[in-house]
């Protein structure tokens, strides 16, 4: 293993106290002063994240939107300016090379957010795909992008910029000042509350990084790490790329099929014909979300019994701090993918008993 | 942080001895290590434990991680209470979040533990 990589915020969080890990490439910080103080604060307050280590692409030039309709799953068409777009990369087999957010720039100019442990696997994907009337270019080490989330949000970053964020909706973006500097301020996350991701340029991120903490220390906010992002994320049923979902499960399966536009004039894209088929007739299994009913947390990698039956594995699972219950998300067959349906996790050797329940597990109150 | 009159072992495991009696937990550096404890399963009164030997399991939000007994000998109590406020573990690793209470049988076993110092110098190594 090589040296990790490094966010411009390395410095600040080793400097604050924060438990650095490994987290694929990067050396990123798993909380500060507690996973679950953490968590509690982004649904009650609010938290900062430093997701710096995602990958970002620009794709631009008047063959933009053609190509993009031909390598994501959504209807790019949908976009105006300054709409942002939940989407994935299928492959033939309808099954995510990744999953990335769309953001249109202008009719000619697309960002996408991709997850960092995939950037030189999506890069090349798209670059195999033939962009054609436009390029896709990697600035991924040229952006910094940090996330504030939680329901005190808007009001601490209002006091750092002019942009009226009381106008700007769920799944939109501005670009302008924040804190003096250019900013995009997208109203987006991965949390399951309000919020805005904020992308800057890497030399400005630690003194924005410091004007947040700053503006919000009367509000409750507080930096928050990955471990806090990954059980909001998954109270909340968002799924996490390489765990819930691969190129061996479609994006139906996934329990994504809202992203998947059969719109006629999205024309043909890569497996459109296997995820209109089971849009249409049923995939053979569902990803569900489940409540362990017994005493003990399922876990990534716990096999899943149906009876005797081994039907799979823990996609996702952990203790929710929220909720103050242990969850988790499974395939299971389509058939028994039910609310109620009873099943076992094989946690290191005990038969844990665990149910479908609905999702998301945790829906923030409006 | 490692009281002088406690024995250690190389799992993290502390032990006071009482006579025949050693009440058992896990050290502030492993709580610490583990972060935010959520679930902690313990061994049933009678069990007999041989030094190194698994009795139980702590997990945080994000780790597993196996209790293993310090010393040889028989489970006499168990701290159940521990087991539905198992943030205790955080709290006061070195105090009222002790697990179990075994009757030494092996004297021997504990003669192999670590002294709060030589703990310290492991605890040193392991953090660089």
């Amino acid at each position: 293993m090589g040296d990790l990589r490094r966010t411009p915020l390395n410095t600040v969080h080793r400097e604050s106290g924060a438990k650095m890990v490994p987290f694929g490439d990067w050396d990123m910080p798993v909380e500060y002063a507690g996973l679950i103080s953490e968590h509690l604060a982004v649904r009650k307050a609010a938290g900062l994240f430093d997701v710096s280590h995602m990958g970002e692409f620009e794709i631009e030039g008047e063959g933009a939107l053609a190509f993009l309709q031909r390598v994501t799953a959504n209807d790019v068409a949908k976009l105006s300016d300054g709409r942002a777009q939940y989407s994935a990369l299928p492959n033939a087999s309808g099954c995510p090379i990744d999953d990335v957010i769309l953001y249109r720039r202008a009719a000619d100019r697309y960002l996408m957010i991709v997850n960092a442990a995939n950037i030189e696997k999506d890069l090349a994907w798209l670059q195999s795909q033939g962009p054609s009337g436009c390029e896709v270019r990697d600035v991924s080490d040229e952006r910094a992008l940090v996330a504030l989330q939680g329901p005190r949000s808007e009001s601490i970053l209002q006091a750092l910029t002019s942009i009226d964020l009381s106008q700007l909706k769920f799944y939109r973006f501005v670009e302008g000042d924040v804190n003096g500097r250019r900013a995009l301020v997208a109203r987006t996350g991965y949390t399951g509350e309000d919020g805005f991701e904020l992308m800057v340029a890497p030399g400005e991120v630690v003194e924005l990084w410091a004007a947040l903490l700053d503006a919000g220390k009367d509000e409750g906010l507080v930096p928050a790490g990955l471990g806090a992002r990954d059980t909001l994320r998954l109270e909340a049923r968002m799924l996490l790329y390489g765990n819930d979902m691969d190129e061996t499960t479609t994006l139906v399966e996934a329990g994504l099929g809202w992203v998947v536009s059969l719109d006629e004039a999205k024309g043909d894209y890569n497996g459109r014909a296997v995820l209109a088929e089971q849009k249409a007739s049923g995939a053979p299994s569902a990803l569900v979300g489940f409540e362990v009913v017994g005493r003990g947390i399922a876990r990534h990698g716990h096999p899943v019994y149906l009876g005797e039956q081994a039907v799979g594995a823990v996609t996702s699972g952990s203790y929710a701090p929220f909720l103050q219950k242990n969850i988790g998300l499974c395939y299971l067959p389509s058939a028994r993918a039910v609310e109620g349906t009873e099943f076992d996790v094989d946690v290191r050797g005990r038969r844990l008993p665990a149910r479908v329940v609905p999702t998301p597990f945790y829906k923030r109150p409006r | 942080m490692n009281p002088e009159e406690l024995r250690y072992s190389k799992d993290h495991e502390w032990i006071r001895v009482d006579g025949d009696r050693g009440r058992i937990g896990i050290t502030d550096y492993a709580q610490n290590q583990l972060g935010d404890v959520v679930f902690l399963e313990l061994p049933e009164v009678g069990r007999t434990l041989t030094a190194g030997e698994q009795f139980g399991t702590v997990e945080s939000v994000k780790a597993v991680s196996e209790l293993f007994s310090p010393v040889t000998g028989e489970v006499v109590e168990v701290n159940s209470e521990l087991t539905s406020k198992p943030e205790l573990i955080n709290e006061d690793p070195q105090g009222e979040a002790w697990m179990v209470v075994v009757r030494i049988t092996d004297p021997a076993s504990v003669q192999a533990l670590m002294d709060a110092e030589a703990y310290k110098a492991l605890v040193e190594s392991e953090a660089k």
